[in-house]
C-alpha cells in the first residue's frame, strides 16, 4: 500500500542571475514499513526533496510545483498547513548529531517541548513519554540522563537522542538525511538497526538520503537514484545495485570500492569511453629517484602523546593519551595505511611525523635519524622538505587569497632559495600537469575548482619539495565516491612512478584496501595489530579488526 | 591647600605633615598600605578625605550607569532580535542606519545635541545637574523626585546611546547566524512554533555572547561617564575626576582610578560567574569523560 506519494515535485532556487532546478519532476512513492534509500552524489538533489517534503528549503529556494500525498492527505496544499504535520506526521533526522540540537536545553526540556507542541499531555506524561522513547531508541539510564545537555552525550547517543525527538509525536513517515555520515562504523551500524527495528515495530515509512552504497545495500528496500536533480532510477535494491538499467546507475554502482577483493584501479565514472591516455609525469625528470631499497624509511618506537600536560600539571596519571606505546615501521616506496575510528589517534600520529606535534614519549626516525631529537631549525627543514602532508578538507587547506601558482611557489621558495623565475615556472607547469589540471589554472584561485580540484592542488603543493614520503589524512572523506576514485587513482599512479612512501590514513576501509600493502588498526591510541593488507582483511587476528571488519557496510552483502 | 599668604615655614610644615618630603618609595609603600586600608588621604583642593568624597560621589554615578546600562541592554537586545529576524524590513534598515551615527558620534557631541534640543528648544528638560536628590542616610537618590527622574534621562540615554548601537549589532547578529543553525532546522522540522523557534531556542543562545560584552561594558560605561558627567555637570565621580585633573589633585585620581580598577575587576568576576550559570557546555565540563 502507497503510503507517501511524490508526484512531479519541483524545486527551484531563484538566484541573481537564473533559476536553479534543485530537483525537477520527481516522482516517489513509499509504502508503510519500508526503507527507501536516496542516493546520488553532492548536488544530486537527494537532501532538497527530502527537506522539499516538510516544505522546509532554504531561501531563496522553494517548492514551484508538483505535491506530496502522504496517506490521503494533501501536506503541500498550501505553506501554512504543513506546519501541522511537521514533527507530528513526518520526523527528520539530520546528518550532524554534533550541531542538531540545542546546545543549551536539556533533552528533557527539547523532547517535552515537542511533545506538548503536538499531543495534548500534561508535562508529567510528557515527561514519562520522552523516557519512554529514550529507552527505546536504546539510551541507557534514561531517567537520570533525560536532564543531561546534549554536550554530555557521545555521538552515537546524541543521534539517538535526534532519533527519539523526531520519533515523539509518532510520526508514520521519517525522513533520515545522512543519519550516519558522521558516525564510526560501529555506531553507524548500530544507529542503522535501530532505524531497521524501528521501522519495523512501528509500521514507518523511512527515506533514507545517503551517498554510501555500502549503507543501501545493507538496510534499503529499495532505491531511488538521483543526478542533478532528476530521478535516473527507481526500483528494488538488490535490482539496481546487480543489474543496474541506467548508464549513470552503473557507472555510480562500479566506482564505489569492493570490500571483498582488490583491483588495481578505481573505477573511474562515466569516463569509461574516454581513451586512457597514459599519465606523462613531467616532474619525474626533475625527481631525484631513490631506487626501491627494501628497508624501512619510517620507524616509529614507543611513540606517546598525551594532551593535557601543560605547564602547571605535568601529565597527571588520568590524562588521555591520544597515542599510547605505538610503534611500527614504513618501507620505502610502500603504502602503508593506519585505520581506526574517530578518536583512535591516527592523526595524531600524522601530525606527529610531520613535527607539527611534539611527542610526549618515544622516537621516530626517518632514514634512520631520530627527527624527534632534532634543535636545529635548518636540520629539521632538511626533513621537513622529505615530508609533506596531504589533509583532509580542500576547502579550508588553501589559502584562498594566494593563487594557486603562488601557493605551490611557496614550499619550492622556502627550500630552494636560488631557483630561477623561469624555471619555478616550468616547474608550477609539470607539477599542475601530473595531477591533471591545465597550466591555465595557475593564475586562478583557489575558490574557482571543485572540491577534487582542490585536492589535485593540495597533492601538487605537497609533490613540489619531492617528498619522499607523503602523508595522505583522510585525503577523500570530503570527496563524492567518483571524484574519490580519481584522486586515489592520481596517487597510485603518482606513487609508483615517483617511488613514493605513503602513510595513508582512513577511516574507510574498503578504500584501505585498495590502497595500502600494509595496514596498522588504532583503537584509543594503542595499535591492534600490523599485517598485510590481504590477511587483514582474510584473516583477522586482533578481535578489534574481526568486529570492524564484521560491522563494515558492504555493498556486497546485496547478493547474499 | 595654602593661600597666597602662606609663609615659607607654614609651607614646608604642611609638606612635611602630608610626608612630601619622604623618598619616593616610602612614599608610594605608605600609599599603598593606606590604599589596602581604603584610605587614599586627603583631597589637596577640597581639604576633605578622599574617601568621603567618593562615598558621597558614588550614588550619582551609580545611578546614571545602572540606568544607562539598563537602557542600552533592553533596548539593545529588543531592537537586536527585531533587525535579527525582519532582516529586510523598512525599520530595520532604519535602525542599522541610526545605528550607525550612534557609533560613530562622540559622546560629547551628542550630549550636546541633546541639550540644545531637549532643554534649549523645547525646554521640556534640564540641561544641567541632578535635581532634587532625597538622603537616604547612606545613599542619595533622585529616583524619589520628579525633578530627580527628569535630570537623569539626557545623560543616561547620552551615556547608553554608543553601548545600545554595539549591542544592536552584535545580538543581530548572532540571532542571524544562530537561525541558520542545524539545532533550529531539526526545531522547525519538529514543528515547534515560530516564537519558541525565535525567543527560547535563538535568544538564549544567542544571549550568551551579550553577556561577556556587556560586563565587559558596564566598566566602559563607567569609564565613559567622565565624559557625560562633564557635559551634564553631573555631581558624580567622573565630574570630580576631571576637576582634580585640573588641580593636579593626585589623592582623588589615584582613588577614583583604583576603584575604576576594581570594579572592572569585580565585574569581569560577576560575568564570569553567570556564564558559568548560563551555559551548561562550562557548568559540567568536569563529568563529560565519565557521560
Amino acid at each position: 500500500m502507497t503510503f507517501l506519494k511524490i508526484n512531479n515535485l519541483s524545486v527551484d532556487y531563484q538566484m541573481r542571475k537564473e533559476t536553479v532546478n534543485a530537483a525537477k519532476n520527481v516522482n516517489i512513492e513509499v509504502n508503510k514499513g519500508e526503507i527507501l534509500g536516496l542516493v546520488g552524489e553532492s548536488g544530486s538533489g537527494k537532501s532538497t526533496v527530502g527537506n522539499a517534503i516538510i516544505n522546509l528549503i532554504d531561501e531563496p529556494g522553494k517548492v514551484s510545483s508538483g505535491s506530496v500525498i502522504l496517506g490521503d492527505l494533501n501536506i503541500h496544499e498550501n505553506s501554512e498547513s504543513i506546519v501541522k504535520y511537521r514533527g507530528n506526521k513526518i520526523g527528520l533526522i539530520f546528518q550532524d548529531p554534533q550541531t542538531s540540537l540545542n546546545p543549551i536545553l536539556t533533552v528533557g526540556e527539547q523532547l517535552i517541548e515537542t511533545i506538548q507542541t503536538h499531543l495534548k499531555l500534561s508535562k508529567e506524561e510528557a515527561k514519562n513519554k520522552s523516557i519512554n522513547l529514550l529507552k527505546e531508541v536504546g539510551i541507557k539510564d534514561a531517567e537520570a540522563r533525560f536532564d543531561n545537555y546534549p554536550h554530555q552525550f557521545s555521538g552515537g547517543m546524541r543521534q539517538r537522542v535526534v532519533i527519539s525527538l523526531a520519533l515523539c509525536c509518532e510520526p508514520e513517515l521519517l525522513v533520515a538525511d545522512e543519519p550516519t555520515t558522521a558516525l564510526d562504523v560501529s555506531i553507524q551500524s548500530q544507529i542503522l538497526e535501530l532505524i531497521k527495528k524501528l521501522t519495523k515495530e512501528r509500521n514507518l515509512a523511512v527515506i533514507l538520503i545517503t551517498h554510501d552504497m555500502g549503507v543501501i545495500a545493507e538496510t534499503a528496500d529499495r532505491v531511488a537514484v538521483m543526478k542533478s536533480g532528476n530521478l535516473v532510477e527507481i526500483g528494488e535494491t538488490k535490482k539496481i545495485l546487480t543489474k543496474p538499467q541506467e548508464n549513470y546507475t552503473k557507472s555510480l554502482v562500479s566506482s564505489v570500492p569492493p570490500t571483498n577483493k582488490k583491483i588495481s584501479r578505481f573505477v573511474i565514472v562515466e569516463k569509461e569511453n574516454s581513451d586512457k591516455k597514459e599519465n606523462n609525469i613531467k616532474i619525474l625528470n626533475r625527481w631525484t629517484k631513490k631506487g626501491i631499497i627494501n628497508q624501512d624509511l619510517v620507524q616509529i618506537k614507543n611513540l606517546s602523546k598525551s594532551f593535557d600536560n601543560n605547564f602547571f600539571t605535568e601529565s597527571s596519571k588520568n590524562s588521555v593519551m591520544a597515542v599510547n606505546d605505538v610503534s611500527f615501521e614504513i618501507k620505502e616506496g610502500e603504502s602503508f595505511g593506519l585505520v581506526g575510528e574517530s578518536g583512535s589517534g591516527k592523526s595524531t600520529i600524522a601530525k606527529m611525523i610531520v613535527n607539527l606535534f611534539k611527542p610526549s614519549s618515544g622516537d621516530i626516525f626517518f632514514d634512520n635519524i631520530c627527527i624527534t631529537k632534532i634543535k636545529q631549525r635548518s636540520e629539521l627543514m632538511k626533513f621537513r622538505k622529505q615530508i609533506q602532508m596531504i589533509f583532509q578538507d580542500p576547502y579550508s587547506s588553501l589559502n584562498g587569497r594566494l593563487k594557486v601558482k603562488d601557493i605551490i611557489a611557496e614550499p619550492i621558495t622556502l627550500h630552494n632559495t636560488s631557483i630561477s623565475n623561469i624555471d619555478l615556472n616550468n616547474y608550477i607547469y609539470d607539477l599542475l600537469e601530473s595531477v591533471e589540471l591545465t597550466q591555465k589554472s595557475a593564475d586562478r584561485y583557489p575558490h574557482e575548482f571543485s572540491g577534487g580540484q582542490r585536492q589535485r592542488i593540495s597533492i601538487a603543493r605537497a609533490l613540489a619539495t619531492q617528498p619522499r614520503l607523503l602523508v595522505c589524512d583522510e585525503p577523500t572523506s570530503a570527496l563524492d565516491v567518483s571524484i574519490q576514485a580519481q584522486i586515489l587513482n592520481l596517487l597510485k599512479d603518482l606513487q609508483e612512478q615517483l617511488n613514493l612512501t605513503i602513510l595513508f590514513i582512513s577511516h574507510d576501509l574498503p578504500v584501505v584496501r585498495q590502497m595500502c600493502d600494509r595496514i596498522g588498526v588504532l583503537k584509543d591510541g594503542k595499535l591492534c595489530e600490523v599485517s598485510n593488507t590481504e590477511d587483514l582483511f582474510l584473516k583477522p587476528t586482533h578481535e578489534y579488526t574481526i568486529e570492524l571488519l564484521r560491522l563494515m557496510p558492504k555493498i556486497e552483502s546485496i547478493y547474499n | 591647600m595654602v593661600g597666597e599668604e602662606t609663609s615659607d615655614e607654614e609651607r614646608a610644615e604642611l609638606r612635611e605633615t602630608l610626608g612630601l618630603m619622604d623618598p619616593i618609595h616610602v612614599q608610594f609603600s605608605r600609599f599603598i598600605v593606606n590604599a589596602s586600608k581604603g584610605e587614599f588621604g586627603i583631597s589637596y583642593q577640597l581639604r576633605r578625605p578622599v574617601s568621603e568624597l567618593i562615598v558621597e560621589r558614588l550614588p550619582a554615578t551609580i545611578e546614571l550607569v545602572v540606568i544607562s546600562a539598563l537602557i542600552a541592554l533592553v533596548t539593545g537586545t529588543l531592537l537586536g532580535v527585531y533587525t535579527g529576524i525582519n532582516r529586510k524590513g523598512f525599520l530595520s534598515d532604519f535602525v542599522l542606519a541610526v545605528s550607525l551615527l550612534g557609533v560613530s558620534l562622540p559622546t560629547f557631541v551628542i550630549g550636546i545635541l541633546f541639550i540644545y534640543l531637549f532643554a534649549v528648544i523645547l525646554g521640556i528638560l534640564p540641561s544641567f545637574g541632578r535635581g532634587e536628590v532625597v538622603d537616604l542616610g547612606f545613599w542619595t537618590t533622585g529616583f524619589l523626585t520628579a525633578s530627580g527622574l527628569k535630570a537623569i534621562i539626557l545623560p543616561s540615554v547620552t551615556l547608553s546611546l554608543f553601548q545600545m548601537t554595539y549591542i544592536i549589532r552584535l545580538v543581530r547578529a548572532e540571532m542571524m547566524e544562530i537561525l541558520q543553525t542545524d539545532y533550529i532546522k531539526f526545531a522547525r522540522a519538529r514543528g515547534i512554533s515560530e516564537n519558541s523557534i525565535k525567543y527560547k531556542h535563538a535568544l538564549k543562545n544567542g544571549l550568551i555572547p551579550v553577556i561577556t560584552i556587556a560586563g565587559i561594558n558596564i566598566g566602559t560605561l563607567i569609564a565613559f561617564s567622565i565624559i557625560t558627567e562633564t557635559v551634564f555637570q553631573w555631581p558624580g565621580m567622573g565630574f570630580l575626576f576631571i576637576q582634580a585633573v585640573q588641580f593636579v589633585d593626585i589623592p582623588i585620581m589615584s582613588a577614583y582610578l583604583v576603584f575604576i580598577a576594581f570594579v572592572f575587576v569585580m565585574i569581569n568576576f560577576i560575568v564570569d560567574i553567570l556564564y558559568y550559570l548560563i551555559d551548561p557546555r562550562i557548568r559540567v565540563k568536569g563529568d563529560v569523560a565519565s557521560g
